[in-house]
């Protein structure tokens, strides 16, 4: 079947076959490969793209439910050349260890703050719930949200003794 | 190396500058091997067993075969190798039996995911089902049937491993120290306890996938997500009698490894179905069913732990049996076996102590090295009994704890001497007391409690661990000066997320003083053009490549001064440079720029001497020796990196429910070369082992099929499930054979923090854990049978892994005797 939706400002319009996942189609077809798939059955959030506001387990959507919607991605995020506030403070505050979440997480993120432009501690962790971190603990992704929205400067200190 | 250089004196070691991978990894720009596709590429798929242990009388491919679009059909029929790190003895493809649940037992190629997985349900397999053994302590009894009745045959490395043929002993450990009777004859009180804990899984967020493709004249070519491209070469070399050279491995970026990408996995059987599909490279990906199931988990644990003490507190005997279940295969669970023996004892002394260690085969996914290599495992029991006794005795257990320490003089179980520059656990313990105001409760955590009607409960843990790699393990690391006069470094550790990439890198910067921004480590491996390294793994990685790195340094500015010495006409010990000249000491105003050293200096008149600059460094684990097999003395720890945690919990006395109020960790670390990077390693490794504290693990049924392969009944933290508080801590002894004095602290933050939960929980409510994860039934249920520490045990009761997680609480509890 034949969709047209707009992904990162840019309209594609594409033959389908109707059990393609958004996922599928955003990677294989559209080359797009920043978004990533760890289990293929909506529980990591390693595939989380944000659709017309929301975001979205993209394992879990089919392609074909996509026609006419306005899709983000993580390579819509530093299209300037440069990277986002929010890319930028995830890179001072080391909150990527080996990455693979990174994408999927900062997607989470961008649609917490476009609702809540100051988020509390909790409100992070209850927006970044349903996207697995195997490496960081979580804390140093916190710490950068809060940085990226303007309520923290340093970055926290490993304690010297 | 470079130990005793003042902070004061460094630009880069020791500042948490930002990481090297990261920009990449935000933009979805880095290509991990998931996102590769090489031209021509098919894809695999893999047939499972359903069946924890069964003979394979038919395997029936031909419907397979012929759908369109399938490329090949193996099963492990026409495939005669065996695979093996240390014991070979796995096939690639199951042959004849299958040994556990998920085993693979024929592959497809096809054209696409779908008409692989198409194919896959179209082979029909017939078994026949045969009993399963399930737990390894039962596995031992003479009765029980052998997951490998060939186990003489299989060759292993002699010098380190002893496995024994007609059981199910894969190796077995002996450590022998002092004379353990006559430190029973001297204690006032013995206490003996069981622990236990199960299977877990690494999780990686990347599964693990590899691009095989077997070319003519016997060329391979492997793209994969694994942690050691060096490794992954050879095993494969020694099975296919394939010559190294003829091999290729190509590492991108990795999503995480955690030990569980250490060794080798589905690249052989990705080579094997291009080979049978013309030579067109093959994708396997496992998916995260598979993950748990066909790829090895962290093994089980059954620990048994007898301890002599003196009325002063003062430990003088222990004897400690381990029973590793080691799942179907060998592969890094008879090292972790080695390694956790010759620690089992924490970083306490003990002057007299029996270890014995056992690798057990049983019908169940297999072990392999995870972060903490047996350390986590151990460390929950010993961690408890440690609580135990300080309980039984009468003295508060971080007392009791500083007693017995490691300290400069002290002997570990293997008798290496304990310096002044091994590292300091006392001040670690201390420093973690004091974050968490251990033992007391303040007016804030009193007024919680009133509050909550819940009940604040605080520990401290510590914990040791060494890298556990052979006695010899070599790295090297090539320095190549680029035209602009940046260098670019090449070595084969994987960056596997840990940031020992920017370590490095800032290592380099210091060594040569150049800018950071003008040294390249570029991520990706290649073993065609990258130097050796043996493996990514046991947290050697800083130390060894460190070291090897500060040497490429020196050789490059070395061979730098040769040439600007004779462009300067001046002697190699007058000149010194900065980041973007070689100059004379006495006459800064003459100086060569690097750029024109670069690739070789070019004489007005044009005649050119010199060359491209590349600085070479190779570093090799030095005074290290292989343990004697009846005493297991000897001397195999590169460094010992100490620790603490501190925790403090609440728990709810009527339901069990809980919340981490905080941790703090310390470690001590030598030198921490990029305090960011540090503190998320240990907090990162804190939350993971908080996640086989708290509720991580598998399940088995009966007949040994496992019952969670998934994140929705087998979940992992996220990020609700952190403490409200963390603090991360270093001390820094340093290192004499460390790179600025640093040692690895990669898995320590996740070692030993399951057991200051079980030690917190009990101080709060008096819950009596020995079988870790800790859910909160598992709580109520102790608070109900009232299993108290001092209530007689059932000593020598087996604790069966198909039920554990379930009534372990019930069925285990202490037994002491008082003299």
């Amino acid at each position: 079947m034949k969709i047209t939706l707009t992904i990162n400002g840019r309209e594609y319009t594409r033959d389908i076959a109707e059990n393609r996942t958004l996922l599928r189609f955003i990677r294989e077809d559209l080359g797009l490969t920043g978004t990533k798939e760890g289990c293929g059955a909506g529980e990591c959030g390693a595939c989380t793209v944000i659709v017309n506001g929301k975001t979205m387990n993209s394992c879990l959507m089919l392609a074909a439910e996509c026609s006419g919607a306005v899709i983000e991605t993580i390579e819509g995020e530093s299209e300037s050349g440069e990277l986002s506030k929010m890319q930028q403070a995830f890179h001072k505050h080391h909150a990527v260890q080996c990455g693979f979440c990174t994408p999927g997480m900062i997607m989470s993120v961008k649609a917490l703050v476009k609702k809540n432009p100051k988020p509390t501690v909790h409100q992070i962790q209850e927006a970044i719930e349903g996207n697995f971190c195997r490496c960081t603990g979580y804390t140093q992704i916190i710490e950068a949200v809060q940085a990226g929205t303007d309520q923290r400067d340093e970055q926290e200190e490993l304690r010297r003794v | 190396m470079f130990e005793n250089v003042p902070d004061n004196g460094l630009k880069y070691v020791g500042k948490g500058v930002d990481r090297i991978d990261t920009v990449e990894k935000l933009t979805g720009k880095a290509l991990y091997t998931c996102d590769w596709l090489v031209p021509g590429m098919l894809f695999g798929k893999i047939k499972t067993s359903p069946h924890a242990r069964a003979r394979i009388i038919k395997i029936d491919t031909s419907k397979a075969e012929k759908l369109p679009g399938v490329h090949a059909v193996i099963t492990g029929n026409e495939l005669d190798y065996r695979m093996g790190l240390y014991l070979v003895d796995k096939h690639i493809l199951a042959k004849g039996v299958v040994r556990h649940f998920g085993e693979a037992v024929a592959a497809v190629s096809a054209e696409s995911w779908e008409v692989a997985h198409h194919a896959i349900g179209l082979i029909d397999v017939e078994y026949e089902v045969l009993e399963a053994v399930l737990d390894p302590v039962e596995a031992l009894k003479e009765d029980a049937p052998l997951v490998h009745p060939d186990l003489g045959k299989y060759d292993h490395v002699r010098e380190a491993f002893t496995p024994v043929p007609g059981t199910n002993i894969a190796n077995r450990m002996k450590y022998r120290k002092g004379d353990l009777e006559q430190g029973f004859r001297e204690a006032d009180f013995i206490i003996e306890r069981r622990y236990t804990n199960p299977s877990v899984q690494h999780v990686p967020m990347e599964t693990h996938v590899s691009i095989g493709q077997w070319s003519v004249g016997d060329k391979i070519s492997i793209i994969t997500s694994a942690q050691s491209p060096f490794t992954v070469r050879n095993l494969f070399a020694h099975s296919f009698k394939i010559p190294h050279e003829n091999i290729r491995i190509q590492i991108p970026y990795v999503g995480g490894g955690f030990g569980g990408k250490a060794g080798i996995h589905l690249e052989p059987l990705a080579c094997c179905l291009s080979r049978k599909s013309g030579g067109r490279p093959v994708k396997l990906q496992a998916t995260r069913e598979e993950e748990f199931s066909l790829l090895p988990c962290r093994s089980g644990l059954v620990y048994n732990i007898k301890t002599g003490v003196k009325k002063s507190g003062k430990i003088v005997a222990q004897q400690m049996t381990m029973y590793w279940d080691a799942g179907a295969y060998a592969d890094y669970a008879v090292n972790v076996t080695r390694a956790s023996g010759y620690s089992a004892a924490g970083p306490y002394e003990i002057p007299n102590a029996w270890v014995d260690a056992l690798t057990i085969y049983t019908n169940k996914p297999f072990g392999t090295a995870y972060r903490g290599f047996g350390h986590v495992e151990f460390s929950w029991g010993i961690e408890r009994h440690m609580d135990l006794i300080a309980k039984t005795i009468g003295m508060d257990s971080l007392k009791f704890r500083l007693l017995n320490a490691m300290k400069p003089g002290s002997t570990t179980l293997t008798g290496e001497v304990i310096s002044e520059n091994t590292g300091n656990v006392t001040r670690c313990m201390e420093a973690v007391a004091e974050s968490i105001n251990y033992g007391q409760l303040t007016g804030a955590e009193k007024a919680r409690e009133k509050k909550t009607g819940r009940k604040i409960g605080k520990s401290v843990v510590a914990l040791h661990k060494a890298p556990a790699m052979p006695s010899f393990t070599g790295t090297s690391v090539i320095l190549r000066m680029n035209e602009n006069g940046s260098v670019s470094a090449t070595f084969s550790l994987t960056e596997i997320g840990a940031g020992t990439y920017t370590s490095v890198a800032q290592i380099i910067a210091e060594t040569l003083k150049f800018p950071i921004e003008k040294v390249h480590v570029p991520i990706e491996i290649d073993t065609n053009h990258d130097p050796y390294d043996w493996q990514t793994v046991a947290s050697k990685g800083l130390l060894l490549t460190g070291n090897a790195a500060i040497l490429a340094a020196i050789d490059l500015i070395r061979k730098a001064y040769e040439i600007a010495g004779q462009v300067l006409r001046a002697s190699q010990c007058d000149l010194d440079h900065d980041g973007e000249k070689v100059f004379l000491k006495h006459h800064p105003a003459k100086f060569v720029p690097f750029s024109k050293l670069a690739v070789g200096y070019a004489y007005p008149g044009g005649n050119g001497i010199g060359g491209p600059l590349i600085g070479v460094g190779r570093y090799c684990a030095q005074g290290l020796s292989n343990l004697d097999k009846e005493t297991g003395q000897g001397n195999p720890a590169l460094d010992w990196t100490y620790g603490a945690h501190g925790l403090i919990v609440e728990v709810d006395p009527k339901t069990g429910a809980y919340t981490i109020i905080k941790v703090a960790s310390a470690f001590d670390v030598g030198r921490a070369i990029n305090p960011a990077a540090v503190r998320g390693q240990a907090i990162g490794g804190m939350i993971q082992g908080l996640g086989t504290a708290m509720f991580e693990g598998y399940y088995y049924d009966r007949a040994g099929r496992l019952l969670n392969p998934s994140f929705t009944d087998n979940k992992i933290p996220t990020s609700l499930d952190i403490p409200e508080e963390v603090d991360a801590i270093v001390v820094e002894t340093p290192q004499i054979d460390g790179p600025f004095g640093a040692r690895g602290v990669g898995e320590h933050s996740m070692i030993a923090i399951c057991g200051a939960l079980g030690n917190a929980i009990e101080k709060a409510v008096g819950a009596n854990l020995t079988h870790m994860p800790i859910r909160p039934q598992d709580i109520w249920k102790a608070l109900q049978t009232g299993a108290k520490p001092d209530s007689p045990g059932i000593s020598g009761d087996v604790v069966n892994f198909a039920e554990a997680p379930l009534c372990s609480t019930r069925r285990d509890s202490g037994k002491h005797k008082k003299r």
